[in-house]
């Protein structure tokens, strides 16, 4: 329903919070952007810009919360409205981890550039455009308010679990082949990792719009395609029992990158 | 006769949900202009319904119907069925003043009789030939003031006139007036908005304890008191109820716009 609130200073919240958040998202597209290509052209100087940007991206979430505190406390919010500004909340929690994970992300660049580079880090981009173009189209659709949108960017995480899953495996191998390349492959895996919980909460934001429109959760869970929880390496040589597995899926879901392995310091 | 009366109200308690009333088609009338179309509606048992809607909706007009207070207006028509436990209470048959015994009513403005505390509960009991004996009207005013939580702030005032209460506890008192005949169901038109903060939230708390004896209809033009009290909402708009459903349903997740418009407060 367009129609405007008989208060009219109560729609210029809405607004203003929907606002907040379309700035918000951008910031996130943005610093998904830089740490990625801080990987692919080995880039410090990028990688520092998308650390050094992920603060800006907290100070926004901050203000989301005050508002929607305030508006909860002022202006009890019904029906719509109250989704709305739900939403707002909960996609704000899911923009500040992007964040998070994508400095995470430019962190360990930095620790990767100190080493000889590794030819799958290419696959790093290629699994970070996918995410930012999840992550562009679910900001649309809740710019639009375009709830089968977001059903789309919901599907397509499959996609990206799927790409995640068949690097892990690539990047045990190049640690088989050769030890030498196991610090270099470990950091992949976790910047990896990290950008494919991009992608989850990019999902969970699809969740949200579709909440907002509709009034009712999407149901039936989504596809996991991630089965690398239960992967083994195969050594060369025959003692399959004690190879790494990779617990990312077990992970809880708010848990933050800091979680996700030793984190460079930087 | 009073024993028979809570026994009554016990069987109430435990012939949980269903519905307590039943409108049909009901159409109201004054004069030639048609106030409520078409409503059909189930008040269930041992619920809190809430009617809200726009001044002039028709809400009230409909509470009035459920126990037949429209009667008293010349020029009011009404049509379609309303029953209670499936009687129709428009049969001419009925003891309107028995039916309004047994659908009580409690109204905006706190209007206690100009008599004692006591007087104004046992009123309803004496001129129902309830409580033949001083020990039995006792018996009932206590219990009555007690359920309407009024009895600790006045047992020791009870020959002080009504009048001089505060606001809220003269609300509470109208309603341990209206409980004193063991009505089972307690219409309530807009019991609160005389009332501040406190006394409001003591007469919700009371609305959600008298829910496990009672059923109750209550119109409010505060719909955040709708939310709080009921369990369902029924809106009203220009004479048609438009929509009706679980209130946590109704306040987050409306089906139609009108709904959504008013609630959220837009122009609908």
């Amino acid at each position: 329903m367009a129609t405007e609130h008989i208060v009219k200073a109560y729609s210029d919240e809405l607004n203003a919070l929907e606002a907040l958040i379309a700035r918000m998202g951008g910031y996130v597209e943005s610093i998904v952007q830089e740490s990625m290509s801080a990987v692919s052209r080995r880039d410090t100087a990028l990688a520092g810009q998308a650390i050094e940007a992920d603060h800006r991206i907290d100070a926004i979430e901050h203000e989301v919360n005050e508002a929607v505190i305030r508006m909860l406390a002022l202006r009890q919010p019904m029906a719509l409205d109250l989704r709305a500004i739900i939403a707002a909340l909960k996609i704000s929690g899911d923009l500040e981890r992007i964040g998070d994970y994508a400095a995470n992300v430019a962190k360990r660049t930095l620790v990767l550039n100190e080493a000889p580079p590794i030819p799958s880090a290419a696959a790093i981009p290629r699994l970070g455009r996918l995410v930012s173009a999840n992550l562009k189209e679910v900001l649309d659709a809740y710019a639009e308010k375009d709830a089968d949108k977001a059903v789309d960017v919901w599907h397509r995480d499959e996609e990206i679990d799927a790409i995640y899953t068949s690097l892990f495996r690539e990047l045990l191998t190049y640690m088989m082949e050769d030890p030498r390349n196991i610090t270099a492959c470990t950091h992949l895996l976790f910047m990896a990792k990290n950008i494919e919980r991009m992608g989850d909460h990019a999902t969970n934001i699809a969740e949200v719009v579709y909440y907002m429109v509709h009034g009712k959760s999407l149901e039936n869970d989504r596809p996991k395609q991630d089965t690398t929880s239960g992967l083994v390496a195969e050594s060369p040589a025959e003692s399959p029992a004690e190879s790494p597995t990779e617990s990312g899926s077990v992970e809880p879901y708010n848990s933050g990158p800091d979680d996700s392995g030793p984190t460079p310091t930087s | 006769m009073v024993e028979n009366a809570i026994v009554d109200s016990d069987k109430n308690a435990s012939t949980n949900r269903g519905p307590k009333m039943i409108s049909e088609n009901t159409n109201v009338f004054y004069g030639d202009k048609q106030a409520l179309f078409d409503i059909n509606l189930e008040i269930g048992q041992n619920e809190v319904t809430a009617l809200i809607g726009p001044s002039g909706c028709g809400k009230s007009t409909f509470l009035r119907c459920l126990n037949r207070m429209n009667d008293v207006i010349d020029i009011c028509r009404v049509t379609g069925k309303i029953t209670l436990d499936g009687d129709d209470i428009y049969d001419p048959a009925l003891d309107v003043v028995q039916l309004r015994a047994r659908v009580g009513m409690v109204f905006q403005k706190p209007n206690p009789f100009p008599k004692s505390v006591y007087d104004n509960i046992a009123y309803g009991p004496r001129i129902h030939g309830v409580g033949n004996t001083k020990a039995e009207l006792d018996e009932i005013v206590q219990s009555s003031l007690e359920r309407a939580s009024l009895w600790n702030e006045v047992k020791d005032r009870l020959d002080e006139p009504g009048t001089g209460l505060s606001g809220g506890q003269q609300q509470r008192l109208c309603i341990a007036r209206a409980i004193a005949v063991n009505p089972e169901v307690i219409l309530m038109d807009e019991p609160c908005s005389a009332l501040d903060p406190i006394a409001t939230a003591k007469i919700e708390e009371l609305i959600d304890e008298l829910r496990m004896n009672f059923t109750i209809v209550i119109v409010t033009h505060s719909m955040q008191q709708a939310a709080r009290v009921s369990q369902r909402t029924a809106f009203f708009h220009l004479g048609e109820l438009v929509e009706v459903g679980d209130t946590a349903e109704i306040f987050t997740n409306p089906k139609d716009d009108r709904t959504q418009g008013y609630i959220t407060g837009r122009f609908g």
